[in-house]
């Protein structure tokens, strides 16, 4: 690692006004990506603002149709939590599934979201539920944030406060982990609510997206088998050294049959 | 940047720069070599301490997070206050063969203890998911999880004492 600066901010405007006046500067917050990034010298930023000391970052909530847990919350207390787990028990299986136990420690729900990594696990549910991202300057739907690889509607200067999920009828995610990374290969996050069905596939492509089709017959009949027969282009999906884009592609079917029987059980 | 926290009991202070990893610290301006660096890509777990009663990879967290907090090491662990007995997770180890090499267990050893803390009651699937983040390359995991159940059984009747 190249030296850095380091600074430990307790207020959201401070944040901002280091974020614009140091150029190149980075957020940092459980680091679970940056830190690997910054020893690998891919980014070798001149000062790291670290979102730990700021208040009210951290913690979970429930206002009754939605949940909303701060931008700060280390994934193994979303995993851990008795609220989450009562009220949207797939959020709580995928915090579950991210990493390893260590990486859960430190790695945080804004941290994943802000990044957006193509085959993160929290794209998918925060996707998949239709769930509003709530920063420092304003409130983002899900379906505007994501903007493809590692890009999303974050302005410079904002930072992500919090994540409110509306509540499901039911929920479910399913991921074929890269065996040695533990990312997805394909994850599929499925979630039924009284006016329809959201599928978010993370993973496959270069950033996370929804299936429609899938949707449309969910929507129907919520059943695994009403997908079955459903294939997706490969045009758009990732050819890597860990899969091929057909392989890919039929993972998502099966993933999502998956996530369809994770949420009915 | 000055940093003060709580090392396996005792109260410490460290002059160190921020861009210096936990690891680092540990070993080369600590001489605590019982956290090992093996992949030093957060991949395989040698590295694993508790913070602040958590496990988390020390090759993959800058030292200002120690500022103010409980830091755990391997050599921190200690048996029944009184006895000469090594902690039960470490007996457990070598009762049954849970290590061949060596180089991987300080990290196995943390991440178990972690585990064994956290859920009482431990199943061997727990185990299998707990230690997805610890590698070890020479005994197939078979005696790892063998170990970390009895240990797990021995923390837990050590608890009830």
């Amino acid at each position: 690692m190249k030296p850095f600066a380091y600074h430990q901010p307790d207020q959201i405007p401070d944040v901002a006004k280091l974020l614009t006046s140091i150029e190149d500067s980075k957020l940092v917050a459980g680091g679970m990506t940056l830190i690997p990034t910054l020893k690998q010298r891919l980014a070798n930023p001149p000062a790291l603002i670290d979102l730990s000391k700021l208040g009210n970052l951290k913690g979970i909530s429930d206002d009754g149709a939605t949940i909303t847990i701060g931008a700060m919350t280390p994934h193994a207390v979303v995993a851990a939590s008795k609220l989450v787990q009562a009220r949207i028990p797939g959020l709580a299986a995928l915090a579950s599934m991210i990493g390893d136990p260590a990486v859960r420690s430190r790695g945080t729900i804004g941290g994943s979201v802000a990044n957006n990594d193509p085959a993160a696990d929290y794209p998918a549910g925060v996707l998949g539920l239709g769930a509003t991202i709530v920063t420092s300057m304003r409130e983002i739907p899900a379906d505007k944030f994501f903007l493809g690889l590692f890009e999303t509607a974050l302005q410079q200067g904002e930072i992500i406060t919090a994540i409110r999920f509306p509540v499901p009828q039911k929920a479910g995610y399913t991921k074929f982990k890269a065996p040695a990374s533990r990312y997805a290969l394909v994850g599929v996050f499925v979630a039924k609510f009284a006016d329809g069905v959201r599928v978010a596939v993370t993973g496959a492509g270069p950033g996370v997206f929804r299936v429609p089709p899938m949707e449309a017959v969910l929507s129907d009949n919520f059943d695994p088998s009403a997908i079955a027969a459903i294939k997706i282009d490969t045009d758009g999906l990732t050819s890597d050294i860990h899969a091929e884009a057909d392989y890919r592609a039929h993972l998502v079917t099966v993933m999502a049959k998956r996530a369809v029987d994770a949420a009915l059980s | 940047m000055q940093i003060s926290f709580t090392l396996n009991g005792r109260p410490t202070t460290v002059e160190v720069e921020p861009a210096t990893l936990v690891a680092e610290l540990l070993r080369e301006q600590l001489n605590l070599t019982g956290t090992h660096i093996g992949c030093d890509t957060s991949q395989c777990g040698a590295c694993v301490v508790h913070l602040n009663g958590l496990p988390v990879k020390s090759c993959t967290l800058l030292v200002p997070a120690l500022d103010g907090a409980t830091l755990l090491t391997i050599e921190g662990l200690q048996g029944a206050p009184g006895s000469n007995r090594m902690h039960p997770m470490q007996e457990a180890f070598r009762e049954h063969h849970g290590l061949q090499c060596g180089f991987c267990t300080p990290g196995m050893l943390m991440t178990a203890i972690a585990l064994a803390t956290e859920k009482p009651g431990l199943t061997e699937a727990d185990v299998r998911h707990g230690l997805e983040g610890n590698i070890c390359r020479c005994t197939g995991y078979q005696n790892i999880v063998i170990s970390v159940m009895a240990g797990a059984a021995a923390m837990n009747a050590a608890k009830g004492e």
